[in-house]
């Protein structure tokens, strides 16, 4: 019984779609309302993507084809409604694009999840790269360079709702984007679900207990490439464009990244990268032209220390505050954060210094130059004392933590 | 009681089975009938092909040549998950769990095809009242209770054996393959393994490989006895202690070792 009413998820659903109603309302201009548009289809697509690699053990190069080719189809199916060729309620398109992804992900998943590890992925990028060749190649569907674009207001208006104003189309993501997580959520506790983390576990054994680990990964890969085409419908409706890039390796690799960026254990750890990634694509790219530079350094720095992502952090802290130990880590923390400052504004420094082609330039230039690298030396110096004080007080608290984990 | 006479109450029967990798025959001919309901040991020395013949009646590898079946109806070289539907079940030598789920997800698991539910994904699990009843019935009966939330792979070794065979059992399958349930274990982690067998199996057909001579004379109704992917014996315990070729072939000093 006590899975059947449990308060405690239902209270964290309605917060989520609470936080969805009001964010708008906080966050109202025009540049944040289109990235929150943004942030709630890449939330979508990867939450799919992690149906695959957290879920099913499934490393995919390939998972933008789906959230493209659903893009492309919604694209021409808006056209077409507007053409008056058909009528489909702009708000319904999403299940076009979701009937496209998971029509392509049954075909191409039949042949790519025959095997697991190492031969799926390479599969997977070769798909990937022969849908992008494609793209290229069929430009009465795909558009050539410009791609095909679109008219969201094309369904007319319906109860005052045209899709003309961003903040329509903000609300239709996040409907759609709570309803696809729900669902996501749901099956992972679903017989299939649970197999799934068998399989990706222990293919082999999950077999001699009936099941068949092909079968097993093609369902969730065509379940994954479901949701991915909603994800790319509503970008389609978001932007009134598509280009062959939302189908392409760039736009696979990003997924994969806000993935392990998130972390790919919890449920919610892609939700984390989700946002974290669109917002820093968004903002960073504001303030300096290095900005991939920076996000490679980030992904670089999670995967070396701390492999299980950002929700991964989150997660083993959870029994220090359970035992209420949290300040007993503060000091040492507050020690590395500072540390950890001194060092990332000196590379910051350099970054900057070298990206501007700022070798040389006068006594100014110089002495950012000498401030920079000491910053990077002495930051980089007290950092190591730092993680060693924290890695202290992590084994004096395991004792007291074992109970609470 | 005439063992393996009846043949309509033959769980598993094998006829000139034969395997070999490359060049190295592995499995020469054998013959072996396992009645429905007995306790049936493999012994042999290491190399004779004790496990091989495990993967190949459980679908694991596909057989030279040669049949098996399974209550009659023919399971050679069918896929190790059909095999498991027709109500067979193995356990591996080297544990094989799933190490990151818990120990009631991994036997929950394990009951979900029995039950029906297949591939489904428009159930909830938490609905499943049969298969969290099923899998808690065998928690129980593994003496794991106190380890249900925790992940297998946390597990002490002892605990994952006993899981092993919990997977194996946990659908209800008739007919159990255990391949060395108590390898690696202590006198006392033995001893209650051998517990453990002898409760899950009650009213089932066991085959198992086994090394410890006295786990095998302790639990099996009948023994075979493998040398050289050939079986040179089949019979009571008494028998197999009695019989010369054994002797010579194989057993000897490790018999008398075992009954003093």
């Amino acid at each position: 019984m006590r899975e059947m009413f449990n308060t405690g998820r239902l209270l964290l659903w309605g917060g989520v779609a609470l936080l969805f109603l009001f964010l708008p309302l906080i966050f109202s201009g025009g540049f944040s309302l289109s990235m929150l548009s943004q942030m709630g289809i890449m939330i979508i697509f990867a939450l799919s993507y992690n149906m695959l690699l957290g879920q099913t053990g499934l490393l995919s190069f390939g998972h933008a084809v789906y959230f493209g080719l659903g893009a492309f189809v919604t694209a021409h199916a808006i056209n077409f409604v507007e053409a008056g060729a058909f009528g489909l309620p702009i708000s319904f398109m999403p299940l076009v694009g979701g009937m496209t992804g998971l029509f392509f992900s049954l075909i191409l998943g039949f042949v790519t999840t025959r095997r697991p590890g190492t031969p799926f992925a390479m599969i997977s990028l070769g798909i990937a790269e022969m849908v992008a060749a494609s793209a290229l190649m069929f430009t009465t569907f795909f558009g050539g360079e410009g791609g095909i674009v679109t008219n969201r207001t094309a369904g007319g208006a319906s109860w005052g709702v045209s899709y003309g104003p961003q903040i329509q189309v903000y609300f239709l993501i996040a409907v759609w984007c709570f309803v696809s997580m729900a669902l996501m959520f749901a099956i992972t506790r679903t017989p299939l679900g649970r197999i799934a983390n068998a399989v990706r576990d222990n293919p082999e054994r999950a077999q001699f207990i009936g099941y068949n680990p092909t079968r097993v990964r093609w369902l969730m890969m065509s379940l994954a490439g479901f949701f991915a085409g909603i994800a790319g419908a509503l970008a389609t409706i978001n932007y009134e464009i598509i280009t062959a890039e939302a189908l392409g390796l760039m736009a696979s690799g990003n997924v994969v990244l806000m993935a392990f960026i998130g972390g790919i254990g919890q449920f919610w750890g892609p939700m984390i990268g989700a946002v974290l990634v669109t917002w820093l694509q968004s903002a960073l790219s504001n303030f300096t032209q290095a900005w991939l530079l920076y996000f490679g350094l980030l992904f670089l720095l999670i995967i070396l220390f701390s492999p299980g992502g950002i929700s991964n952090l989150i997660t083993i802290h959870l029994p220090a505050w359970r035992a209420g130990v949290v300040k007993r880590l503060m000091p040492s923390y507050g020690f590395a954060f500072l540390s950890g400052g001194i060092a990332f504004i000196g590379v910051v420094g350099v970054i900057e210094l070298l990206y501007r082609g700022a070798l040389f330039g006068g006594v100014h230039v110089g002495l950012t130059w000498i401030a920079s690298t000491l910053m990077v030396f002495i930051g980089g110096f007290f950092l190591r004392r730092a993680a060693r004080a924290v890695r202290k007080v992590w084994e004096d608290l395991s004792p007291e933590l074992a109970r609470w984990s | 009681m005439e063992l393996g006479k009846d043949m309509n109450r033959r769980a598993l029967a094998l006829t000139d089975v034969r395997k070999q990798f490359g060049q190295t025959k592995i499995i020469n001919g054998v013959n072996l009938d396992i009645t429905a309901g007995e306790r049936h040991a493999l012994i042999g020395p290491n190399g004779a092909g004790k496990s091989t013949l495990f993967n190949l009646i459980s679908g694991r590898f596909p057989v030279s040549s040669g049949s098996i079946s399974l209550h009659g109806s023919e399971i050679t070289n069918k896929e190790p998950q059909v095999i498991n539907r027709l109500g067979l079940s193995r356990s591996f030598q080297i544990t094989n769990i799933f190490p990151k789920l818990t120990v009631f997800e991994n036997l929950r698991c394990a009951v979900f095809w029995a039950l029906g539910y297949r591939y489904s994904f428009f159930r909830r699990v938490s609905a499943l009242y049969d298969a969290r009843e099923s899998a808690e019935q065998t928690l129980a009966m593994i003496g794991l209770e106190d380890r249900r939330e925790k992940m297998a792979g946390e597990l002490t070794y002892a605990e994952q054996r006993a899981l092993e065979i919990g997977i194996t059992i946990a659908s209800g399958s008739d007919v159990i393959l255990l391949d060395e349930p108590t390898a690696g274990m202590s006198r006392s982690e033995t001893d209650a393994a051998v517990a453990l067998i002898s409760r899950v199996t009650e009213g089932k057909t066991l085959l198992m490989v086994e090394h410890d001579m006295g786990v095998v004379f302790n639990l099996a109704d009948r023994i075979s006895v493998l040398v050289y992917g050939e079986v040179i014996a089949t019979g009571t315990p008494a028998e197999i202690r009695a019989n010369k070729k054994v002797q010579e072939a194989y057993l000897g000093t490790q018999l008398e070792e075992d009954e003093e």
